[in-house]
């Protein structure tokens, strides 16, 4: 009930600040910018669903954009260069995404390295990788690849947001059902308790980061897929916005406690706010200045409510 | 280990006295650039690479860039380092018009003859530092504006347009546009918009999908750079709009052209990104032999349609 609660509280910012942005531009209250933000959200909430993962197990990523990167200069490769089609280049991207994650794990996780540390080293090997495969310049796609981020089927959403929704709820049904979820939770709020009573505690953790580049790999190809392109320097600071909305959807950072689906309300209310600031006109000063506020107030009033 | 030898040496070259009179008599220049992962400064500097090889037996390069656009600390590192060595001429594309000026006053004045490329260094900057600095490089604000009237042809005047502007506290970013604005300005367009899109692809596509859905009149969409023209060619056919919003660019890299072939993009400027670096360095080479100190120069920029 108090998680449900919870729930609520974000749908109610989310639900009040789009209606603020429409007051302020009535432009804002229409199914084109409610398509907007749905288009744009899906690698956000994907690689929002893996970081909460790998949250909730006391982790943390801090290569996601940098693997974004690397997996999408990875697809433009496959694809302008090698000819490849769509479903190959699918597979492509999660194998370097999950084989990059999963590393990142195995390393942090058997020779005992804080996640934090060795996913700051991963974060400058894979940005330097994309840059090498794509010799720094961005490719060109074009129809092959935009499939995925356009509507379908006379909507206005995309294929890429249905995938990432079904993610989300995917992934909550095995964090709250499921014996790994379970694991995750126990490792994260208390290593030593959930050894003594018998939980596997290293496989889970690397498993949860390779999880994260899987889905990371999978994020890749929508955002080239939106944008019929491969951009080298794609995600350059992504990992900030995914810890941003797991943290907004009440996710610790201390490891134990968190929610997909909340984190996905986070993705949301931080999408909302992106694209409210370019539909007001704000300044890019103001822009940052204001989201920096909203994240800072989401997690005050989350720490409030627990007291 | 090539790089620890070079280290070394590096760090050895620091411990004595700059010697700007090279004793072999064949000048060595250091090209420091912006984020060498860019891959305009890539462009640039494998240009600069070409020249040098064909000129093999007029001097020597050493090609030096940063890590990340903003790493003003690290280029001031480089500059020092450049100097320790000993190098004749600093040809230098600043990441940031103030912030150099300081280290490469103390180039100067050790010696090294110092030529401004890509980004010019703010002249109120370098008055108050009391330095000269001859800036070799294409006008921004004309070539934006020179892009800004290929695409006021296909308007009509009283058209909606938006600018979707680089990273605001860059030089040229400014300078584009301003250039766009001069342009529309003038042939009476309505600006209804102009936003950054940090010079990036995907910030770009979401503050253009954001301006189409914001004000459904608009025309057209002038951008500072040729990532984020095609970050807002992708927004304009999410938008279903495709056909009916003309987009113009800056840069005229390779990933543009099927956009161009097609007339998705209507028109990019090229400034010519593999010369840029060689005329810096012809310039100081050239300064260097008559031993005068070069005066300003403008390198040419042109209109790109297909």
């Amino acid at each position: 009930m108090r998680r449900f609660a919870d729930f609520l509280i974000l749908l109610a910012v989310l639900v009040a600040m789009i209606w603020l942005f429409g007051l302020l531009r009535d432009t804002f209250w229409s199914v084109t910018t409610l398509g907007n933000i749905a288009n744009r959200i899906p690698a956000l909430a994907l690689v929002a669903t893996g970081m909460t993962v790998v949250m909730i197990t006391g982790g943390i990523d801090l290569s996601v954009g940098s693997v974004l990167g690397l997996c999408g200069a990875a697809v433009g490769v496959m694809m302008a260069d090698w000819q490849w089609g769509l479903p190959l280049a699918l597979v492509g991207s999660i194998v370097v995404g999950t084989a990059i994650g999963g590393t990142t794990g195995a390393v942090s996780v058997k020779l005992r390295l804080p996640s934090f540390i060795v996913s700051l080293g991963m974060l400058e090997m894979a940005r330097g990788l994309s840059f090498l495969v794509t010799d720094s310049q961005t490719k060109y796609i074009g129809a092959a690849v935009e499939t995925l981020g356009a509507p379908f089927g006379g909507l206005v959403i995309s294929p890429a947001f249905v995938i990432s929704l079904l993610v989300v709820i995917a992934g909550q049904v095995v964090l709250s059902h499921m014996a790994v979820g379970r694991h995750w939770i126990a490792i994260g709020a208390n290593r030593e308790a959930a050894l003594v009573s018998g939980v596997p505690v290293d496989r889970p953790r690397i498993l949860a980061h390779a999880l994260l580049g899987s889905l990371t790999g999978l994020a890749a190809v929508f955002n080239c897929s939106r944008l019929g392109s491969a951009d080298p320097n794609a995600g350059v600071g992504f990992e900030l916005s995914a810890i941003a909305a797991v943290v907004v959807g009440g996710t610790s950072l201390m490891g134990g406690r968190g929610s997909i689906v909340k984190s996905f309300m986070g993705v949301l209310i931080i999408a909302t706010l992106e694209a409210g600031l370019v539909q007001i006109g704000a300044s890019e000063p103001m822009k940052r200045v204001v989201t920096g506020a909203v994240i800072v107030a989401a997690v005050l009033a989350d720490s409030w409510r627990r007291k | 280990m090539k790089k620890l030898i070079l280290l070394a040496a590096c760090l050895l070259a620091a411990c004595k006295p700059a010697d700007p009179s090279n004793a072999s008599g064949k000048p060595k220049v250091a090209l420091v650039m912006k984020s060498l992962a860019n891959e305009f400064f890539q462009t640039m500097a494998e240009g600069a690479k070409k020249h040098q090889a064909a000129h093999a037996s007029d001097y020597d390069l050493v090609v030096n860039g940063i890590k990340n656009e903003t790493d003003l600390a690290e280029q001031v590192g480089l500059v020092e380092q450049m100097v320790a060595q000993g190098v004749q001429a600093i040809v230098i594309a600043p990441a940031d018009s103030k912030a150099l000026v300081t280290v490469l006053k103390r180039a100067k004045d050790a010696g090294v003859l110092v030529i401004n490329i890509d980004n010019q260094l703010d002249a109120d900057t370098l008055k108050q530092a009391g330095l000269a600095v001859p800036f070799v490089g294409p006008d921004n604000r004309a070539g934006a504006k020179a892009v800004g009237e290929v695409l006021a042809k296909k308007l009509k005047a009283g058209d909606e347009v938006a600018i979707i502007e680089g990273v605001t506290t860059a030089f040229n970013a400014q300078q584009r546009k301003t250039g766009f604005e001069d342009a529309m300005n003038a042939a009476g367009m309505k600006i209804v918009s102009s936003q950054s899109g940090q010079w990036e692809m995907e910030k770009a596509n979401g503050v253009a999908a954001g301006i189409l859905a914001a004000n459904p009149n608009v025309k057209a969409l002038l951008c500072a750079n040729d990532n984020m023209a095609l970050g807002a060619a992708a927004a304009v056919q999410a938008a279903g709009k495709a056909g009916q919003i003309q987009i113009v660019g800056f840069d005229n890299i390779a990933a543009l052209k099927p956009l161009l072939a097609d007339g998705r993009v209507l028109a990019t400027a090229d400034q010519h990104g593999d010369q840029l670096a060689v005329f810096g360095i012809e310039a100081a080479l050239k300064a260097l032999k008559d031993k005068t100190s070069p005066a300003d120069q403008q390198t040419p920029v042109d209109v790109v349609t297909k």
